[in-house]
């Protein structure tokens, strides 16, 4: 008995090894058509599913190169000639390609807005949380914090698409799915996340050290700045990159706003694609190539998402504890 | 000017925290108005395709239910051995690839369950929902557990052993019983997150007009059909989408709640 109970308990464990292998592995067969076709040009073609003449050099490959050098920059107006038109009436022999530029730019640059919105006013909530509220007050502004954490993504997107996004396009002007709706509400999905990390890692700091700076004459803003934020400085990083991963995955609240159209945004106000949207709105009618390049797609975003949490696992939170 | 500093900071502190606050209270505020005025006692008597929603909650329900009986004893004999059997390398390994899997996209997990019981089942059914939601459960099970026993005393342990009592019997009898309260929270909280759970039931369970048990077809899912519905041009379909989502979010919030309630009162 003793023997079985062990046995199960360790098949069990292994059970999440074999999962995670299963996952990439079926990601990467069912990705392969799409990989063996498209290689790693897939990464910089921003067309998707397009007709070109069979035998013809995809025209995008010197287009998507200066695309992607200026993405660095949120900011910079996007010029892509994406002009050529489809110009498939004549009756040549055509084919479709799969590229994966838009939805990749998509996600990074709107789980970058969602970082530069949500990551001061977390970091305004957790010092608010660790340091100055009363611990009965703390208590419950915690709990609503986290409440707002638990509520499903579905109705961000919806509040956010009837609610919030008119406001902001009202204010920012342009469309109302766009990716900055979009990378917004995303931020207000990570914002509890990151602020209960963080107030976390503030709360390890040993209450000698600042209550030694106190009683040097220290105000309540320099013990945060020169005692709090030093010491806890590697676990915060760790929760910003926690929160990173999480809003690259995102999915439904970020499918009713992204505005879900395969074309690279010119600006922030301009609707584009992230590739879990990609994903949700696509697969059901996708066979083939398509549905092997969507596969493509998801490989890609595990891989990232999959990178950047052990990064934040075993570079900052381990040190951390 | 210290002083000032000072004074700045601690506003701009408050004032993020007013803004976390205000957001919740706008979607909590949105959700009740648009949700009341749509609610009716009769979408618990309807099913979608008489617009009411009763399929979609007993649906919903059912895959959760499911994946919980599915995910809850796997996550925790996992989380057992991590904390009670592991030693060294493996179980440390395994506890950081559960922490991993914990963040990996959800719609992610959708595809594969997608490919791996989709695709050879011949369509989309129930069964792959529970699975896909499972997948999702299992690392915060195995987390929950991890953690929640790492926190009952060695000394219990070593005062079962010493009764002569085996170790199974120690983990079963004492020390799960000590860490009870703990994994149940975090089994309620588990449960509230993938009871709202959308992308990973895209593909897998999808959803259905109608009433069904029947695991082998195209489930019911509330989510899924709140995107659905909420993407419809119909003023009406809108109105249901509301009301759904505000069924939804009162359960996920009680549930939520309720666990963290539990936790409270045994710490007092």
């Amino acid at each position: 008995m003793e023997k079985i109970f062990q046995k199960l308990s360790l098949a069990s464990a292994t059970l999440v090894f074999v999962l995670l292998v299963g996952i990439f592995i079926t990601l990467f067969t069912s990705a392969k058509p799409a990989i063996d076709e498209f290689g790693l040009g897939f990464i910089t073609n921003p067309d998707w599913n397009k007709e070109v003449p069979l035998n013809a050099v995809p025209q995008s490959a010197t287009v998507s190169e200066d695309t992607t050098s200026s993405l660095s920059d949120e900011d910079d107006m996007i010029e892509d000639e994406d002009d050529m038109l489809m110009d498939d009436e004549d009756d040549v022999e055509t084919k479709t390609i799969y590229g994966g530029l838009v939805p990749i730019v998509g996600t990074l640059l709107s789980t970058l807005i969602a970082l530069a919105f949500a990551l001061p006013i977390a970091m305004g909530i957790a010092v608010f949380l660790a340091e100055i509220a009363p611990k009965n007050i703390s208590n419950i502004v915690g709990i609503a914090i986290e409440l707002l954490a638990a509520i499903p993504s579905i109705i961000f997107g919806m509040w956010g698409l009837y609610y919030f996004a008119p406001i902001v396009s009202g204010i920012f002007g342009g469309y109302q799915v766009s990716l900055l709706t979009a990378g917004l509400v995303l931020g207000v999905m990570i914002l509890p996340f990151m602020a209960a990390i963080t107030r976390d890692s503030m709360n390890t700091t040993p209450s000698v050290l600042k209550e030694s700076a106190y009683a040097l004459g220290a105000t309540k803003f320099e013990v945060i700045k020169d005692i709090i934020f030093p010491y806890s400085k590697v676990g915060i990083i760790g929760s910003i990159i926690l929160a990173l991963g999480r809003a690259l995955g995102e999915t439904m609240a970020v499918a009713f706003l992204i505005g879900s159209i395969f074309q690279l945004p010119k600006a922030l106000n301009d609707p584009t694609i992230s590739i879990p949207v990609a994903m949700a709105n696509n697969f059901g009618e996708a066979s083939g190539l398509g549905e092997s390049s969507l596969f493509y797609l998801a490989l890609i975003l595990f891989v990232i998402s999959f990178a950047i949490i052990s990064i934040a696992k075993f570079f900052f939170l381990k040190k951390a504890k | 000017m210290r002083l000032l500093i000072n004074k700045i900071f601690l506003a701009l502190s408050i004032l993020s925290a007013l803004i976390g606050l205000a957001f919740l209270g706008w979607i909590l505020t949105t959700l009740f108005l648009k949700g009341l005025s749509s609610f009716h006692f009769s979408l618990f008597v309807n099913d979608l395709i008489d617009g009411g929603l009763r399929n979609l909650l007993v649906g919903q329900l059912i895959l959760a239910g499911l994946a919980s009986i599915i995910g809850i004893p796997l996550g925790m004999t996992a989380g057992i051995y991590i904390q009670e059997y592991g030693r060294g390398k493996y179980a440390s390994i395994i506890r950081d690839l559960s922490d991993i899997m914990m963040s990996a996209p959800s719609i992610v997990i959708g595809a594969f369950v997608y490919a791996v019981v989709v695709v050879p089942m011949g369509g989309t059914s129930g069964y792959a929902g529970a699975i896909a939601l499972a997948i999702m459960m299992i690392p915060v099970v195995i987390n929950t557990t991890d953690s929640m026993l790492s926190l009952v005393p060695r000394e219990l342990r070593e005062a079962g052993i010493a009764l002569g009592a085996s170790k199974y019997k120690v983990i079963l009898d004492i020390v799960i019983r000590a860490a009870k309260v703990g994994i149940m929270t975090g089994i309620l909280l588990a449960f509230a997150r993938i009871v709202g759970e959308t992308a990973p039931l895209l593909f897998t369970s999808e959803t259905s007009n109608y009433f069904s048990l029947n695991l082998g077809e195209s489930f019911p899912s509330l989510t899924v059909s709140i995107y659905d519905l909420a993407n419809e041009p119909e003023e009406s379909s809108r109105d249901l989408a509301w009301a759904a989502s505000f069924i939804l979010t009162v359960m996920v919030l009680i549930i939520n709640l309720t666990g963290r309630f539990i936790t409270r009162n045994k710490h007092k």
